[in-house]
């Protein structure tokens, strides 16, 4: 995984809450065997009309946010389906970071295995940022997000946070514990399935 | 300390603590399905990694078989490719898999339990957020990502902070077992904590409403957690629990003295604390159907379709959301709920595919045809469900009905197959997600249980099933 840099860009408003990861990526994209190539598909049945052409009043073909690298949204992002395309087809489409002010557990998750850096802030700090016209920055070194008038500091797990900085690979993390792992399973012996 | 039953499990599976992070914790068995799985058996490709445990994996398809004909070739060739891929990998890494043409096939969650692969006390993980359904035999039960999948595979242990305890008592009785059902308690208690109510945490589902349900009741139950955000959901093993298990095709040698261990040991200790607690009084639960667009926009049978304002008290954000799911829905506030007239049934799905499900659905409709203008069709959860209900005759009864019977899988849930909803169609479904597009993009899904299900089938829009005969 890429090590994750400070980013600087235009907020995406995108206004809804409870936003679902069957409306991140419909189902009907769920059929492909690679990581690759999602972004086409984000929020598809929003962004596009039956024709496959682009809905003008949809935030994401407003040409404004084009080169967008952070959404801001409502609380429970992500939630429903564990399907980790929908953090694939975020980032493909080239989104960074997410703003709310809560997440689904399994997204927030998958976020971090993708080099995708969710932040949570409190409503009042959200709708503030939905007001922020032109860039902002974000640091995750510092934990800091700077707009033109002032800068919000937010909290994140450092374990988290180090994943991010420096791209690690969680496996290669886990299997350092392979003599823990190997006693844990000669003390206790779990019913095999064979 | 006291702890609870999920701290417990926690606690012994732990392989690696950490203060400043995520545990590793080892898990028991894994679950594999051929949509969430492609992209991590690649992972192990490209970084040259086995699977660590092949004996304690398990692989099937259900997310987009076709549910009809199985003598005939996959129509869909970009299913077909998933299909194989799956088949290959477990080829290639030397794991267990029920194919398309094997009479243990059948949804991932039905399956597990039916084959004695879910144990009490276990730690159990696939690429499915309704994983939880597992947690109904008091095992530790979740969802995972797919990067996670190859996690497990890799090491067979998982990385994750510890959520907390949060304990949901359904106390008193059902005021009519049979017709207020399990979906009935989870969908209400969706409604009143909110589809992000469960967030960070796992529910242990207790109280003498719960201790009345059976295994399969419980699976429904344990089923939408994830629908109120918990990332699991589970019940103290009981002596139902142990009986459900006894004999099955993986149910262990030393049973009885894995129960008497279990015995022992699974169960919330007196005088623990719950990081959160909510209480719902069963007695007060009427039938349960969705109006809206996400698993909380839920009403009794008896409501109408509610004023966003009035849904939202005060939440502005709320408010928005109502509307907007009114507007999808193209159902106007104010209306009765039984005034709503469907196009498709849908009885099928993790939720409510087992054999009490169609049993019960069957009491609905036998000797009745389905209204005319409503398609409804049955989906198994999987083969060995089916053909217990062949045996049981139930098939005849549904067919006889004009009800489609057809093979297992997750079919209509959630339409990766070409079981969708047509763009405007409505339907009553027993399945567990009512989000934009789910059934088919355009379609409208209403959440009930499988008789609430069969009673619309009958009558061409929602009926309070208090008020029907049943066999």
């Amino acid at each position: 995984m890429e090590p994750f840099k400070k980013i600087k860009s235009i907020v995406t408003p995108f206004d809804e809450v409870n936003v679902d990861t069957d409306q991140i990526v419909p189902k009907q994209f769920l059929k492909l065997i690679h990581k690759t190539g999602f972004g086409k598909f984000l929020f598809y049945n929003w962004r596009f009309d039956s024709n496959g052409k682009p809905i003008q009043d949809f935030i994401l073909n407003d040409p404004k946010y084009k080169n967008s690298k952070i959404l801001i949204t409502r609380d429970n992002f992500g939630c429903g389906s564990s399907r980790e395309h929908a953090v694939w087809a975020l980032k493909d489409y080239g989104f960074f970071v997410i703003i709310a002010p809560s997440f689904a557990d399994i997204f927030y998750s998958n976020c971090f295995k993708n080099g995708i850096l969710p932040v949570k802030l409190d409503s009042k700090t959200i709708d503030e940022l939905f007001q922020t016209s032109g860039e902002i920055e974000v640091d995750l070194e510092a934990q800091k997000i700077k707009t033109s008038t002032k800068t919000i500091s937010f909290d994140i797990d450092d374990h988290r946070k180090q994943i991010l900085l420096k791209g690690l690979d969680d496996i290669a993390m886990t299997l350092e514990y392979e003599n823990k792992i190997s006693n844990y399973e000669k003390r206790v012996m779990t019913p095999s399935l064979l | 300390m006291p702890q609870t039953l999920f701290e417990k499990i926690w606690d012994s599976h732990v392989v690696v603590e950490r203060d400043d992070g995520p545990s590793i914790l080892y898990i028991d068995r894994h679950l594999v399905h051929e949509v969430t799985s492609p992209q991590a058996f690649e992972g192990l490709r490209l970084n040259k990694r086995g699977v660590r445990r092949p004996d304690l994996t398990i692989a099937t398809m259900d997310h987009n078989v076709p549910t009809s004909d199985r003598s005939l070739p996959i129509v869909d060739q970009i299913s077909g490719l998933q299909i194989k891929t799956l088949e290959k990998n477990c080829q290639d890494f030397g794991i267990q898999l029920f194919d398309i043409k094997s009479p243990y096939q059948g949804i991932v969650h039905v399956i597990g339990p039916q084959l004695g692969i879910t144990l009490p006390g276990t730690t159990i993980v696939c690429g499915d957020s309704h994983t939880s359904t597992h947690g109904a035999f008091g095992a530790l039960a979740f969802g995972i990502g797919t990067s996670e999948v190859e996690h497990v595979l890799a090491t067979q242990t998982i990385r994750m902070e510890k959520p907390k305890p949060f304990e949901i008592k359904v106390v008193g009785k059902r005021k009519n077992p049979r017709t207020i059902t399990a979906k009935d308690i989870i969908l209400s208690i969706i409604r009143h904590i909110g589809t992000d109510g469960g967030t960070g945490t796992v529910v242990e589902y207790r109280g003498e409403a719960i201790s009345d349900l059976t295994m399969e009741q419980r699976m429904t139950i344990c089923n939408m957690s994830i629908e109120a955000g918990a990332r699991a959901g589970l019940v103290a093993p009981d002596q139902k629990t142990f009986d459900y298990l006894r004999g099955r095709k993986f149910t262990p040698k030393n049973y009885d003295e894995l129960v008497s261990k279990w015995q022992e040991t699974l169960y919330t200790d007196s005088n623990t604390s719950f990081a959160k607690s909510f209480t719902i009084d069963a007695g007060s639960i009427a039938p349960q159907v969705s109006w809206g667009t996400n698993p909380a926009m839920v009403c009794d049978v008896t409501e109408s379709v509610p004023f966003p304002e009035e849904y939202a008290k005060g939440n502005e954000d709320q408010r928005k959301a109502a509307e907007k799911a009114l507007q999808y829905m193209n159902l106007k506030a104010g209306t009765q709920m039984t005034d709503i007239e469907i196009d498709r049934v849908f009885i099928g799905s993790c939720t409510n595919s087992r054999i009490e499900d169609l049993i019960e659905a069957s009491n609905v409709i036998k000797g009745k045809k389905v209204a005319s203008k409503v398609r409804a069709m049955v989906v198994p959860g999987s083969q060995m469900v089916k053909k217990q209900a062949e045996e049981m005759g139930l098939d005849k009864i549904f067919k006889d009905a004009n009800f489609e019977w057809r093979e297992s899988g997750c079919s209509m849930c959630l339409g990766m197959n070409p079981d969708i909803l047509a763009s405007g169609e409505r339907c009553a479904s027993t399945s567990n997600r009512n989000f934009e597009g789910r059934q088919g993009t355009g379609g409208r899904t209403h959440l009930v249980s499988p008789i609430m299900a069969a009673a619309a089938a009958i009558k061409g829009h929602f009926v309070d099933v208090r008020e029907m005969e049943l066999n």
